[in-house]
């Protein structure tokens, strides 16, 4: 019983001391072995099993992975004074654990080093250009906005641009941190509360002015439609009145030469004609003053035998 | 889904101190230090323990991600897997089939749990936006996305769900940014669109093995106070549309009838072309019957022709004077208005 026991403790020591010399480092982090404080060898940074001397050295955790800072979001004057409230965010990882582990130590001091870093330089930035600039990222036509107010919206840098701009101020000054500042975003930009009611009212204007822009337009639209109908009409009536002359004329011009053709066999038997057939329509009632000599009466007078 | 975030959180806090696997090793040393009644028990205890550690099951929606001393090894299917003991392989399962969803602005406001700024305020509103013309809109939408590539996922980034808002929040304000609003509010199909290839291709960047699904957006508008404003926009397109609608009727109205009206003058001209020359035709068909008749006896039938007509003429004609032809000068003496003039 008592061999037994012993047996049981030194195992028990055993254990300890591998579990003590014993670590894991994961996939997401990096270990740096000290040994009272002092750093020994390189940093581990393969994931995996690994040993060191027990109870005299301490792994230090740190992680591989890309990490988030989140900045203080803060009203800050634009170029043209235009006061906005912006929230930027950026990405970061430790890249030189030693030199990490030397300076910074841990994540939440490392968080207030990128405060005092990046924080400033997005004031910079901001403070040194213009609104459009930081809203915009292209100069893409804007829909429903015209061709000559354009200009007002173009830009010169853009928001890629001035996230860049932040990157590369603050990105030296991390270095001897052993940190990779990998970007810097925007995330949020509004107008603070008193420029945004102004906005509001112009937004107001601008939208009154496009609602009267519509109905001008309904108008001018109504208009043509009906002015097409008059041309229309117009073209309509005149084409048939064309047509209609066309045929008409042709008509005649056959008439006539039917005419022209029958007639012209007798000129005169045709002029006897048809002043006969006048006389028997127009004659009506009216008086009449005949001489004896004429055609007709001239056997009033007594007629001679001819020879 | 909050489960591995909680893990992957608390096993973030132990790294400076001792790893899980570690603690578990120091009960059971524990345990050993102080054997009681039966070391056997603890023993078979401690055995269990191992064994029940070594399989595990991933459902159908999941892949397990295996670790051994924290090193990734190998992806688990669904079914029954084995594995080492505890402590010394790890699974970590991962939804990869299932689509998650993220809301911006259209339930609440996110939760500000690990934000440092100010809660209530507008300022914070997910959904208010600057476009390219300098307008406030309010964009609200959803983000629907699969994890793609699970060991991505796990490892390249501290915390990918928090990166993947903040990301979705970027990458939708550079989109409305280079937006008019009159755009944004009436060509929502296109900003999603546009929006969710800046957003993939930020997620690509930080490799974080996140697929996107879609990103829809709801009901884009303007600013509650620009509303009123906004709705008398829509007023003004419906009248536009009326009266163009009523000009079109006009239009539609007018123009048959006037084709109906351009028929009739023409087939009116026709029927007056057709009146001309059958009667031209009928006149010179009877000339010229007549003619036929007529030159075989000239004299004769000319004296006929004359004679006859003379003789439905005189009855119809008024007073008739019959003058000798050798008087002359007698008309100053005669009344000619006169109709039924006494001499007859």
């Amino acid at each position: 019983m008592k061999y037994k026991t012993i047996l049981g403790i030194i195992a028990a020591i055993i254990f300890m001391i591998i579990s003590a010399s014993a670590y894991t480092i994961d996939e997401t982090e990096q270990v740096i072995v000290t040994q009272f404080n002092k750093i020994i060898g390189s940093t581990h940074k393969d994931p995996g099993l690994y040993f060191k001397l027990p109870f005299f050295q301490k792994a230090n955790y740190f992680p591989k992975n890309l990490l988030e800072w989140d900045g203080v979001p803060g009203q800050i004057p634009t170029l043209e004074k235009t006061y906005i409230w912006i929230d930027t965010f950026a990405r970061w990882k430790i890249v030189e654990a030693v030199q990490f582990f030397e300076t910074v130590n841990n994540i939440e001091t490392a968080r207030r080093r990128l405060d005092d870093i990046i924080d400033p330089a997005v004031r910079n930035l901001i403070t040194s250009n213009k609104l459009i600039e930081i809203v915009r990222t292209g100069n893409q036509k804007l829909y429903g906005i015209d061709e000559k107010h354009h200009k007002a919206y173009s830009i010169q840098a853009g928001r890629k641009e001035i996230s860049k701009s932040i990157l590369r101020q603050a990105q030296p000054k991390l270095k001897k941190f052993g940190i990779e500042l990998v970007d810097v975003q925007i995330k949020r930009i509004n107008y603070v509360e008193q420029v945004r009611k102004s906005v509001y009212g112009r937004m107001i204007a601008e939208r009154k002015q496009i609602a009267e822009k519509f109905r001008s337009e309904g108008q001018g639209e109504s208009r043509k439609i009906l002015g097409e109908k008059e041309r229309e009409l117009k073209k309509i009536s005149s084409e048939a009145y064309k047509t209609a002359q066309k045929v008409m004329g042709q008509a005649d011009a056959k008439a006539t030469k039917i005419y022209a053709d029958a007639y012209g066999k007798d000129a005169d038997f045709y002029s006897f004609m048809k002043t006969l057939d006048i006389y028997s329509t127009t004659l009506e009632n009216s008086s009449l003053i005949l001489s004896t000599d004429s055609e007709f009466l001239k056997y009033l007078t007594g007629y001679s035998i001819e020879k | 889904m909050n489960w591995d975030w909680d893990k992957l959180k608390q096993q973030q806090q132990n790294k400076n101190n001792i790893p899980p696997q570690m603690d578990e090793f120091l009960n059971k040393i524990k345990g050993l230090k102080f054997p009681g009644s039966s070391i056997i028990l603890i023993l078979v205890i401690v055995a269990i323990f191992f064994a029940t550690s070594t399989f595990y099951t991933v459902k159908v929606d999941e892949v397990g991600v295996v670790q051994r001393f924290g090193k990734f090894v190998r992806y688990s299917y669904p079914g029954l897997n084995f594995k080492l003991p505890a402590g010394i392989e790890k699974v970590t399962k991962v939804k990869t089939k299932r689509v998650f969803k993220e809301e911006f602005g259209v339930q609440t406001v996110r939760n500000n749990e690990f934000s440092r700024f100010a809660s209530g305020s507008e300022n914070i509103n997910a959904t208010l936006m600057l476009t390219g013309d300098l307008n406030v809109a309010l964009v609200p939408w959803i983000v629907q996305f699969k994890i793609k590539e699970p060991y991505d996922y796990l490892f390249n980034v501290r915390d990918v769900k928090r990166l993947l808002m903040d990301l979705a929040e970027a990458s939708m304000r550079l989109v409305v940014g280079d937006r008019s609003i009159s755009s944004i509010i009436t060509k929502r199909e296109e900003i999603s669109i546009v929006a969710k290839d800046v957003l993939q291709e930020e997620l690509n960047k930080a490799k974080t093995g996140i697929h996107i699904v879609t990103i829809e957006m709801k009901k884009t508008d303007v600013p509650r106070p620009v509303q009123p404003s906004l709705n008398e926009v829509n007023q003004a397109i419906q009248e536009k549309e009326e009266m163009i609608y009523n000009a079109k009727k006009d239009y539609n109205q007018a123009i048959p009838a006037a084709k109906g009206e351009a028929d009739r003058t023409i087939k009116t001209a026709e029927g007056y072309a057709l009146d001309r020359i059958n009667r031209a035709e009928g006149d010179a068909f009877r000339f010229i019957d007549q003619y036929e008749s007529y030159k075989n006896a000239k004299d004769i039938t000319k004296k006929r022709i004359f004679l006859e007509t003379m003789k439905t003429v005189f009855p119809k004609l008024g007073a008739k004077f019959i003058i000798d032809k050798d008087q002359k000068n007698f008309l100053p003496l005669l009344n000619l208005d006169k109709q039924n003039g006494g001499a007859k």
